[in-house]
């Protein structure tokens, strides 16, 4: 596969490590959250059969982690984000 | 039909006219009492058992596409009860002695080789570990025996112990474990299965549960509506797309496994091998190809394949371990979907739905599994409690932290 | 050495002879010749036996198809089994053995298989072998395994060397036929970058083994001089004898080309191939179409031939079976190989075409609507037995039948991405369909269209479209454009032995069977009768039992399934997708910087991930590691003792935000650690069990500087990065693992101070109260040399770490030992370093082994709920805290001269012993020389509250039960007195 880093263009999968869904940058405030708010964002997935919001950690190159939509039955990728960007963007 | 030596002189003698189908092609009916979703070994390996264990008489097993095409026909064909764990070792070992007994319960010839299994040891630190895990297996009543190097080069001396980049240092052996001929334990189970009236119903996909006031009572299919008073669902790989018919998101990430094989060689392998510093196993089939593996590919996929940086992964820590292979040719590689849990553990369990039972999340391990999974799913489908060896497979087990993690890497299942 | 099936012409040369042996006998070829041709050149058509029935074969084709003729090829720990004689390039002094046969290949005694096939049908062992049932495994078993299999490994380690390599283009083409040299030629022109591959050793496909014409030139001449053109463009690469074996995702092919195969041994530093990934962004697929065979009675013996098959052997190889041949189709294109045949010199005993209607012809005999439905010849084929449209039989002699059922487009590269091929009915054949891999375009024969100029007209328009060429499209050269005319025909009806598998010996009857028995889904038929599994996958089987099956089950054949096609196209060697990979090369080696200075003394070395770290480090007379170890652990502890710790991963973490950062990250507090000062930190995978373990100093406000265990050195930091960017995307602060720029030395023991102080610049001063335990300092050594000073233990001993640029490291050791001479320092390795750490009950690897939490190592209180950090919420699971959970201890045999054994198992001292029973395990043992016995560390359930308590240690798996007391798992030092004198 070949995922088009945001900063550094086409690069091959293998320089990547994965982590899983994009949904573990989520993490519960821990003010409010319940033990289920905890057990759902550490142990459930949509697991789509589909496009798939997902973290990949660039750790043959320039160590940034990325949020890639992939589609889980072609492997199709549509979009690549820096995840602190993502992340940053939640926050607003 | 009973299958014997006898039978196929018979056969053979007057043509082949004699043998009818394996299985037959039933119409779906309006209503069964138990509707197992799946046709791949677990679901099979359940009809089977619910029929023969658990007296039941009206139960259906549905399969989108033809049975066995999935895991079970996609596996590397291992058996063994290699495991650490209180909630996994009995589990397993009740599966193996399922294997033991199983050609003489179905009636078929699945080829059951306990040929052996090495997992080898390259440090103290995996010494230790596998110690622990041989005495937990001995505990449990499995068999185990710790090889030092010597006696893995008398076994296998065409490993490498001249120049590894880690060196073999030994191997925790299970002589019960083996291989078994993957295809013919769906085509077995499914057998017998119909042989005491389980309806298996090809290229009948399930579309969707009919759930009221939470309860679930049938199944939308390709073909209709199917009532039933308990719907079990074994799609192990497509879990996930199955579940979410009913709302349910699990602890489980659907990853592709490639699997291996070399053309057809002259035995030079007698037992399974796995290497314990690089990701790859391999046996030999009785046809003579080299049935090997590794890893996963490691991210979210539904595609049935995958790609080259794995198919290289595997094949250097095979070159690694055992160079003699070099000449060898990779005949053919495929790619199956594999439930990763968040432990690294199955569940086999009800789900929150009255009447919806749910089995999966098997990893790559499903296939040694298969007999005792059937048992106990069909277990407690038949009583509604969960068997003896598999109470430790819960749904909540992540919500109240108990947790069957044996590789010990946490909630994040590409590890697994 | 006569050829006396050497025919004129052909693309070999004459003035290259070759010599080659098969099965022990001499003969010759000519450069240009595959074995089979050379063997066939030779009047040998008897190359193999098939699988199951060990029946004589001959070739069936010309090509990688080929399911037949596959030998043995050369010998000693190069022996390359299952290698496929129509493949082989023949060199001189070439070895070959037929396989699977025994004593000979001519005489095999498992030939009796094939008087009982009627016992040995499709899955008949399913159905037997059951009693009793340990026969299974003792007699049956190993029977049939012994029959099974085809050629044999040497069993020795593959000496040659294999590569691997990227390479990227705008335009992969595949297979350099009529279809790729047009495509090439008009990407080349248009001035891409392009890579034209082919499996085959001369470009050309097709062109080689035709007679046609393109433009007044011979096809091969046309080919040749479109190489030509095509080898001086900077542009184009042309692999030859480089197969392209799968389409991977998003654009990424692999490709295997054979450097050395076709000489006698790789030629100094050439590997034997290379296994290339090659990056497109467009590729066109001109794989060309095979032709496929069609059952009839006793249709495998070795004389029984692709038609086409028999046409390359004439027009490239000039070579025959023999000198009298049959042609047995159901299209045009069979009388095609019958006229170049004639004009070669071969008799046409007759062309039996099934067609009523076929076109006569003046040259040769035609019998239409007639059938093949039976052969003659133990050994190869001697005599054809034909049924005529008016229901009589005639037998034709001839020594070759060239048979011609249709041909089938190569659309296995089309499949790989699992991609469905689409029926097309005037070819009776399937073509690409569904979704093509991304930037996939298909050319010529490949796409159903089976002319030469078509594959012109399709390969110049597929390059165009790849390229997005506008303007005018020149005219392609002038090329035969026969429209194909068959009628579809898949086998002789009353057939029974009629092979569709010929490696396999899968015959009608078993379709029959395996339908008879319910197993008619393609997929249930391919696994039930082995059909095209074998080393060929069904390249010229598949279509025919898809069709009988269809046939049976009253459908149509795309109705009934398609044949999809995985990687790999062709099988590959397992060294090639090894590569260098492997012995010492498997995996980097990482050494620290003083390696080579611990390589002088002697030091044994220990794999750890993929470090090398000294183990520990002999004396003269010392013969067991133990003397070694123990010596280095007494030493250190009365004196002082040296080391290398450079392993341990290092991150330097600096903003703003680095206090509240590594407060989140660590369980424990970190925020209000003071500038100068160094705290041991805990941290926890989300899930609430422990991740890691290391230390935390902070140099300045800003700036601190954390460490990791050596294993989870990488993993911890991607964590770091991963709280780093997704959870605290706004927090200012920076990580950079520093691992591999400071060397990093333990000096233990209570002189370590004393020797340090002759290395520390006098401007530092080292002392107790100036430089407590748990101090952190930047500092100068040697007069001037930047280091980091840590004043932390890990042996339980008065201890610091100190850190020094890596190319510093060699010298920093080498200075300590000098400096340390008086106090009589010693190095010492891992194996000291970890009975210490038992010795002072510190956790570590086997301890912190991704099941157990803070509770369980009895840290539980440094998880602060004072504040949210990583892990906190998700550990306070009752899981997580029972009230029987593991609780880190230690172990002291009753008696001391026994052995304790890390990975057993704790049983109550009067309970019973099995698993329901287990109070725990051992996580680590080791000879203590404090306490002169040996210890360990145990997870032992409520094992706080156990100490005293006898239990027995039991290890089936070793033989071993001892009574074991539980003790404090301090066994050094509880009061932690010396690490603060």
């Amino acid at each position: 596969m070949i995922i088009h880093h945001p900063l550094l263009g086409p690069r091959d999968a293998s320089e990547f490590v994965y982590l899983g869904a994009a949904t573990l940058l989520d993490r519960p405030d821990p003010q409010t959250a319940t033990p289920d708010d905890w057990h759902a964002y550490a142990y459930l997935r949509d697991n789509p059969a589909g496009p798939h919001r997902e973290l990949w950690f660039h750790e043959g190159g320039d160590r940034s982690w990325l949020v890639v939509t992939r589609d889980t039955t072609t492997h199709e990728i549509t979009d690549v984000a820096l995840a602190r960007d993502v992340a940053l963007e939640r926050r607003k | 039909m009973r299958y014997s030596g006898f039978r196929i002189i018979k056969e053979a003698l007057t043509g082949h006219r004699g043998w009818g189908p394996a299985w037959r092609e039933p119409e779906p009916k309006a209503h069964y009492d138990i509707i197992v979703i799946g046709g791949g070994g677990h679901g099979l390996a359940t009809a089977h058992y619910l029929a023969s264990v658990y007296q039941q008489k009206s139960v259906a097993v549905l399969e989108k596409g033809w049975i066995g095409g999935g895991n079970v026909g996609r596996n590397t064909t291992i058996i063994r009860s290699n495991y650490l764990l209180d909630g996994n070792e009995p589990f397993y070992e009740f599966s193996l002695k399922l294997w033991e007994g199983l050609e003489q319960d179905l009636n078929y010839n699945a080829m059951v080789s306990q040929r052996g299994i090495i997992n080898l040891i390259h440090s103290d630190a995996q010494r230790d570990a596998f110690t622990r895990r041989g005495n937990a297996m001995i505990l449990n009543g499995a068999d185990a025996e710790l090889l030092d190097e010597a006696a893995v080069r008398r076994e296998y001396p065409y490993l490498n112990f001249r120049d590894a980049r880690f060196p073999i240092k030994g191997g925790l052996a299970q002589r019960r474990g083996g291989t078994v001929r993957h295809d013919a334990v769906a085509w077995g189970f499914a057998r017998a299965a119909d042989s005491r009236g389980v309806d298996i119903i090809q290229n009948c996909e399930v579309t969707g549960f009919r759930i009221q006031d939470g309860t679930c009572t049938g199944v939308e299919t390709s073909r209709g509506f199917i009532g039933a008073t308990k719907v079990g669902c074994a799609v192990a790989g497509s879990s996930g797309r199955l579940m979410a018919h009913a709302d349910m998101r699990l602890p489980i990430e659907s990853h592709v496994l490639q699997a291996f094989v070399s053309e057809g060689l002259k035995p030079i392998l007698p037992g399974v091998i796995t290497f314990g510093a690089g990701h790859f196993y391999v046996s030999q089939s009785d046809k003579g190809g080299l049935v090997f593996g590794g890893d996963i590919d490691g991210y979210n996929s539904y595609a049935q394949r995958g790609n080259l940086p794995v198919v290289e992964d595997v094949c250097e820590g095979g070159m690694a371990i055992m160079p003699m292979i070099g000449r060898a040719r990779l005949l053919r590689m495929w790619g199956g979907i594999m439930d990763m849990s968040m432990d690294g553990s199955p569940i086999i369990d009800r789900t929150h739905i009255d009447g919806l039972y749910f089995n999966g999340g098997w990893c790559y391990g499903g296939f040694k599994a298969t007999p005792a999974s059937g048992y106990t799913f069909a277990h407690l489908l038949a009583t509604d409690t969960p068997h003896h060896v598999a109470t430790a497979y819960r749904f909540d087990r992540f919500r109240t932290g108990h947790m069957i993690d044996e590789k010990g890497v946490g909630n994040q299942p590409n590890l697994h | 050495m006569t050829q006396i099936n050497r025919l004129q012409g052909g693309q070999i040369n004459r003035d290259r002879p070759l010599k080659f042996m098969f099965d022990g006998k001499f003969y010759q070829g000519f450069e240009g010749d595959t074995l089979a041709s050379a063997l066939l050149a030779n009047n040998v058509r008897l190359m193999g036996r098939s699988f199951k029935y060990h029946r004589p074969r001959g070739p069936l084709t010309a090509g990688s198809e080929e399911p037949n003729a596959i030998v043995e090829l050369r010998g000693g720990a190069r022996r390359e089994p299952n290698t496929r004689a129509t493949t082989a390039e023949l060199y001189d002094g070439l070895v070959a053995h037929s396989q699977n046969r025994w004593p000979s290949l001519a005489f095999d005694a498992m030939a009796i298989n094939d008087r009982f096939s009627n016992f040995l049908t499709a899955g008949f062992y399913y159905k037997t072998f059951m009693w009793p049932k340990a026969f299974w495994e003792k007699l049956y078993e190993p029977i049939i395994r012994r029959a099974a299999g085809l050629g044999a490994l040497s069993g020795r380690e593959d000496p040659d060397v294999y590569d691997k390599g990227f390479r990227h283009c705008d335009l992969l083409i595949i297979g350099a036929g009529p279809a790729g040299l047009m495509a090439a030629l008009t990407a080349g022109r248009a001035g891409a970058d392009v890579i034209l591959a082919d499996e085959d050793f001369r470009m050309g496909g097709r062109l080689n083994a035709e007679t046609f014409e393109i433009s007044g030139q011979s096809g091969a001449d046309w080919a040749a001089s479109a190489v030509a053109e095509l080898s001086s463009l900077p542009n184009v690469r042309l692999m030859p004898r480089t197969t392209i074996i799968g389409a991977f995702d998003h654009g990424i092919y692999g490709a295997v080309e054979r450097i050395s195969d076709h000489l006698h041994m790789p030629d100094a530093d050439k590997p034997r191939q290379i296994l290339w990934r090659i990056t497109t962004r467009q590729t066109i697929l001109c794989a060309g179409a095979t032709e496929r065979p069609i059952a009839f009675d006793n249709n495998d013996r070795p004389g029984v031939m692709l038609a086409s098959a028999l046409r390359t052997y004439a027009n490239r190889f000039a070579a025959t079976p023999a000198k009298r041949i049959a042609i047995f189709t159901n299209n045009d294109d069979g009388h095609r190989t019958a006229r170049d045949l004639q004009a070669c010199g071969v008799q046409i005993a007759a062309v039996v075409d099934t067609r009523p209607d076929a076109a006569l012809s003046t040259d040769y005999q035609v019998l239409r609507g007639a059938q093949v439905i039976d052969t003659k010849g133990r050994l190869g084929l001697t005599f054809a037995e034909v049924k005529l449209a008016d229901g009589s039989e005639r037998t034709l002699e001839c020594g070759a039948l060239g048979v011609s059922g249709g041909w089938n487009p190569n659309v296995h590269l089309t499949c790989h991405q699992r991609g469905r091929p689409a029926w097309q009915d005037d070819i009776a054949a399937f073509v690409p369909g569904g979704i093509l891999p991304m930037g996939m375009r298909v050319a010529g024969a490949a796409t159903g269209a089976l002319s030469t100029h078509q594959a012109l007209v399709t390969g110049k328009e597929a390059a165009r479209k790849a390229l997005g060429l506008k303007g005018r499209a020149p005219k392609v050269a002038d090329a035969e454009d026969m429209p194909v005319n068959m009628t579809p025909f898949w086998y002789v009806k009353g057939t029974t032995r009629g092979w569709l598998d010929q490696q396999n010996d899968v015959t009608v009857k078993d379709v029959k069977l395996s339908h008879q028995e319910g197993f008619r889904s393609v997929e249930h038929l391919k696994r039930y009768t082995t059909l095209g599994m074998a080393t060929d996958q069904g390249k010229t089987s598949n279509m025919g039992g898809l069709a009988i099956m269809a046939e049976l089950a009253g459908k149509s054949i795309p109705e009934t399934g398609t044949t999809i096609f995985r990687p790999p196209y062709t099988p590959v060697p397992i060294g090639t997708f090894g590569g260098r990979m492997r012995g010492t090369e498997f995996h980097p080696t990482r050494l620290t910087p003083s390696h080579n200075w611990a390589k002088e003394q002697g030091a044994v070395f220990v794999e750890v991930g993929n470090w090398l770290r000294a183990q520990w480090f002999p004396r003269p007379g010392e013969t067991h590691w133990r003397q070694s170890v123990d010596r280095e652990v007494r030493q250190t502890r009365a004196s002082v003792g040296v080391c290398d710790c450079t392993t341990l991963g290092k991150i330097d973490v600096q903003g703003t935000d680095a206090a509240r950062f590594l407060n989140f990250v660590y369980a424990n507090g970190m925020a209000k650690l003071p500038v100068g000062k160094t705290r041991y930190g805990l941290m926890l995978r989300e899930d609430g069990i422990v991740m890691d373990d290391g230390t935390a100093a902070r140099l300045e406000e800003d700036h601190f500087v954390v460490t990791t265990t050596t294993a989870n050195a990488g993993k911890v930091y991607q964590h770091m990065e991963f709280v780093r960017q997704c959870l605290m995307p706004d927090a200012d602060v920076q990580l950079i693992s520093t691992t591999e720029a400071w060397a990093q030395y333990a000096v233990a023991g209570p002189n370590s101070r004393k020797l340090l102080e002759k290395i520390v610049d006098a401007d530092h001063d080292i002392s107790n109260d100036a430089f407590p335990f748990m101090a952190c300092a930047n500092i100068t050594v040697c007069g001037g040399l930047r280091a980091r000073l840590f004043r932390i233990s890990f042996s339980g001993e008065l201890a610091f770490e100190i850190a020094v640029p890596s190319r510093y490291g060699d010298s920093l050791m080498r200075k300590l030992m000098q400096q340390g001479e008086e106090f009589g320092v010693t190095p010492y390795g891992t194996e000291a370093l970890g009975v210490m750490r038992i010795e002072k009950g510190h956790a570590a690897g086997n301890e912190l082994n991704g099941t157990t939490t803070a509770l369980n190592l009895g840290l539980g209180r440094m998880v602060s709920t004072a504040k949210d950090t990583i892990g906190a919420a998700l550990s306070r699971r009752p899981g997580l805290n029972e009230a029987d959970a593991l609780k880190l201890v230690g172990l002291k045999p009753l008696d001391p001269e026994t052995k304790i054994t890390a990975g057993g198992h704790l049983m109550r001292a009067d309970g019973p012993v099995d698993a329901a029973h287990d109070q725990g395990y051992v996580t680590s043992a080791a000879f203590s020389p404090a306490m002169n016995s040996m210890i360990g560390l145990a997870l032992l359930k409520q094992g706080d509250e156990r100490l005293g308590e006898t239990l027995r240690l039991v290890s089936p798996l070793t033989d071993l039960t001892i009574s074991v007391e539980v003790v404090s798992a301090h066994f050094v030092d509880p009061k932690g007195e010396r690490l603060r004198a």
